[in-house]
């Protein structure tokens, strides 16, 4: 019954590093935490809603590709000749220049065939391998995933946002927070209120631990018009650079079941300024970062009576950072012929989108294999998929 | 006196210049009484919901094939199904705010989170808040076996744990369309509605459970039904007993099982013990869940018997605040005691109630009637106390001073008023030593003495 908040054993562990605004809270001192033995940071952006992959990063090499979606129109700029990207992605085109930035193509989940955002989302999260939700398996991977992190505490792993997020709910314990919110009290109400929380643990201790995260996240850009992905990833950096290793958060907006063409670029635009913010506030750390944008299935191949696409299946992940091996898109390309797609309808799925994620891991933090085709992603075969960090 | 002020927090909401503290006896006894309170604020029923769906989905429909009205059909339903959720949830505050019996609305949150149906889409979440109405709240006080049957029976249950899909393989249409099972249903049923996790059952329990509650589904436009076309033909053994004849299947036969279920000595104990858990303490006295249980057995789960046993229960009347409320409980015992009213709620425009009370509660970690799984919220203090959820918490606090506490003119009144029973030294010296009286009432519900219950 967790709900994917930071627990009890996180903050009794945790007696932070905290700022000049916990004077009151004196239980609250200096403490540091055994190192994680890896300086590698890995963020995790869930896509929600059904990114259309082939929007995003065009087969324009495809023979059958410029017949099937004839009322999608965008600017593309080429990237290899085969693939094209949408122009709302454009600002990103430096990172694949620098080869900082990859695409995954013609990849899935093994969710298959009921296409709900809720179950896709919830076995991307899961991390199962199977066609249906697995509903003995209530955690998420990247909360499996620290228990194979040598020495991993309350703060390698931070959930971003107002959602409790399955993809690092579970037993070990995390860090979230939602940039948007702030504890600010006058400091004559803040020491009266360390006076009340003082002979309460649980209060004190989360009390100080806000009052350090409110400290750190700066003033509220949420409230002065900051899209709150972009505060998300400002956060999720400034944790980056200290102990936390893990972050995820969600971008949601990717149901384009109709005017596709005015949605995708839009989305694209904030998707594009939060990997940007991304690099810019992790510095020098961008070089040892690893952001995935993974979504729950793919579109429709082609496109529907109202301009835009359905949940289809095969789809896009997006691999950015300056640790990944980029200026690629990875895909074993099924092809578009009627009978290359999934049920005639969508393209066909041709890797697990586990396996890259696995494989980005692997690279990342060292983990055993083992551990990941059986823990973390259960079923899953990393032999699909080539290496994908430098 | 101080005995019902403990009760109040405990199996209420608190207290406020217009609640009035209720003992024991007066708690079951209103919480019997005919539900008033339901009707004066109606939350969106599930019928209502599904019908919204139907409706946006054939203008979808519409659309797709070109019908240029139809589009604005769609968006214009689309906004009705969101609002569904929210005018739901304004009920829900304005039903505690003017209740006669906060304990049945405390049962009611109680048993809709034992029976956790989570919306999946727009409509699912539409219909959520009627579920609760339809399935839960009418049996608080009845007998469990009849609210187990109610939610066996309801199609937001059906719809959220997949029964409505799961298929007797040897059936008609199981032959025909080569289907077949889906034990998801069947495995919540005895690992969370009944037995428990750690019942003595066993992966051919689940199985053959499976299967006997095949013909449980739903019709075109998302009604109950029984279907026995669906149902795997034959008798089934479950724990044990066996249901069923070579007849064809029956709705009776599933009633059966779950009466065997409701009364099964491991399903005693589990909800006797989730009980005293959850209005109680993380870690019950055993006497406590002893004697709710003798008194489930002797009853044959009579709830109101069983909720008797609890709040008359010496353990249960000590001041010994171990629980944290949960986000919807601290914010309603906010209100409470700063004196609204249901109207109060209920002329708040939805937009506001959205913003005001929908997205705090997420940021508490809460999203009403939205839990992570068929598990429910959690129990854990220390899953709500996180540096988050206080943040929004007093946060919350704060605006609604600053909204609706202009008029308390001393906040020592108040801190006697909503805390009458907390030890108080801390408090008092907070209260006397803040800037401002804004200040001084936000500490008091700031205070872990008005956080825990």
């Amino acid at each position: 019954m967790s709900n994917g908040m930071l627990s009890r054993r996180a903050v009794l562990g945790h007696l932070g590093a905290l700022g000049c605004s916990t004077a009151a809270f004196p239980a609250m001192t200096q403490m540091t935490f055994a190192s994680v033995p890896t300086d590698n940071r890995l963020v995790v952006i869930i896509l929600r809603g059904g990114m259309d992959g082939l929007d995003v990063v065009r087969p324009l090499g495809d023979p059958n590709f410029s017949t099937l979606r004839p009322d999608l129109d965008a600017s593309v700029h080429d990237l290899d000749g085969f693939f094209a990207l949408h122009d709302g992605l454009a600002p990103l085109l430096p990172l694949w220049d620098a080869g900082e930035l990859a695409f995954a193509h013609a990849v899935s989940t093994p969710y298959r065939d009921k296409r709900s955002h809720f179950d896709g989302q919830d076995m991307l999260e899961a991390g199962t391998g199977t066609a249906e939700p697995d509903t003995a398996l209530r955690d998420g991977w990247l909360n499996r995933l620290l228990e194979t992190i040598p020495h991993a505490h309350s703060q390698t792993a931070f959930a971003i946002g107002r959602e409790n997020l399955r993809i690092l709910s579970g037993d070990a314990p995390v860090a979230n927070w939602y940039p948007g919110t702030r504890l600010r009290l006058g400091s004559a109400a803040q020491d009266l209120l360390a006076d009340l929380y003082a002979a309460d643990p649980l209060f004190r201790d989360a009390a100080a631990e806000s009052l350090h995260l409110s400290d750190v996240t700066g003033p509220d850009d949420t409230a002065r018009g900051v899209r709150p992905e972009v505060a998300m990833a400002k956060f999720a950096a400034d944790r980056l650079r200290q102990d936390t290793r893990i972050a995820s958060f969600s971008l949601s907006g990717w149901d384009t079941h109709r005017n596709q063409s005015r949605m995708m670029p839009r989305v694209l635009g904030r998707l594009a300024e939060t990997i940007q913010t991304l690099k810019e506030q992790l510095g020098p750390d961008w070089a040892r970062t690893t952001v995935l944008g993974i979504t729950e299935f793919g579109r429709t191949v082609r496109t529907n009576g109202s301009g835009g696409t359905d949940h289809g299946t095969g789809g896009t992940m997006i691999l950015a950072g300056g640790a990944v091996r980029g200026g690629k898109v990875y895909t074993d390309w099924p092809g578009l012929s009627e009978d290359a797609l999934y049920e005639r309808r969508d393209l066909m799925p041709t890797t697990d989108t586990r396996a890259y994620a696995g494989s980005a891991i692997r690279g990342l933090f060292g983990t055993d294999r083992a551990d990941l085709e059986h823990l973390v992603f259960p079923g899953s075969d990393l032999s699909t998929a080539p290496s994908v960090i430098l | 006196m101080t005995t019902e002020y403990v009760l109040g927090v405990r199996f209420g909401y608190g207290h406020g210049p217009h609640t009035v503290p209720q003992s024991a006896d007066t708690m079951i006894r209103s919480a019997r009484a005919p539900d008033a309170i339901a009707t004066r604020y109606p939350v969106v029923p599930f019928r209502e919901a599904m019908k919204l769906e139907r409706m946006r989905h054939a203008a979808q429909l519409a659309a797709n094939k070109g019908d240029e009205t139809a589009m604005a059909r769609v968006s214009d339903l689309r906004k009705q199904l969101r609002a569904a959720p929210i005018k739901s949830m304004r009920a829900a505050f304005a039903r505690i705010l003017d209740a006669k019996s906060p304990l049945r609305e405390r049962l009611t949150w109680f048993w809709a989170d034992h029976f956790t149906v989570a919306g999946r889409n727009i409509a699912q979440r539409a219909g959520s808040a009627g579920y609760v109405d339809e399935a839960i709240r009418p049996h608080v006080t009845g007998r469990f076996a009849d609210m187990l049957k109610a939610v066996s029976q309801h199609p937001a249950m059906l719809a959220y744990l997949d029964q409505h899909v799961s298929i007797g393989p040897d059936s008609a249409v199981g032959q025909r369309r080569n289907r077949g099972l889906n034990e998801n249903y069947a495995r919540e049923l005895l690992e969370l509605h009944t037995l428990g996790v750690d019942g003595a059952y066993t992966q051919q329990d689940v199985r053959a459970a499976a299967e006997l509650l095949t013909g449980l589904t739903l019709t075109k436009s998302r009604d109950f039904a029984f279907r026995s076309a669906i149902a795997q033909p034959g008798p089934e053994t479950v724990l044990g007993t066996t249901y069923g004849t070579d007849a064809a299947a029956q709705l009776s036969d599933i009633e059966g099982f779950l009466d065997d279920l409701a009364r099964d000595p491991q399903t005693i104990d589990h909800l006797a013990t989730k009980l005293a858990v959850h209005f109680v303490s993380d870690d019950p006295p055993a006497e406590l869940t002893r004697d709710i249980a003798a008194t489930w057995r002797d009853t044959d789960g009579d709830l109101a018997a069983v909720t008797s046993t609890l709040v008359n229960h010496k353990l249960a009347q000590r001041h010994q605040p171990d629980k944290v409320k949960t986000p919807i409980t601290f914010m309603a015992s906010v209100m409470l005691a700063l004196g609204l009213r249901g109207a109060d709620i209920a002329a708040l425009r939805l937009r506001d109630v959205s913003r005001r009370f929908g997205a705090p509660l997420q940021t508490m970690g809460q999203p009403f009637l939205g839990a992570p799984g068929p598990d429910g919220w959690s129990e854990d203090p220390a899953d709500w106390i996180t540096p988050q959820g206080l943040a929004a918490r007093i946060g919350w606090a704060t605006w609604a001073v600053k909204t609706w506490g202009q008029d308390i003119a001393d906040p020592r009144a108040f801190l006697a008023r909503t805390l009458p029973t907390a030890d108080g030294g801390a408090l008092r010296f907070a209260v006397g030593g803040a800037e401002t009286r804004a200040d001084a009432l936000t500490l008091v519900l700031a205070s872990p003495e008005f956080n825990r219950s």
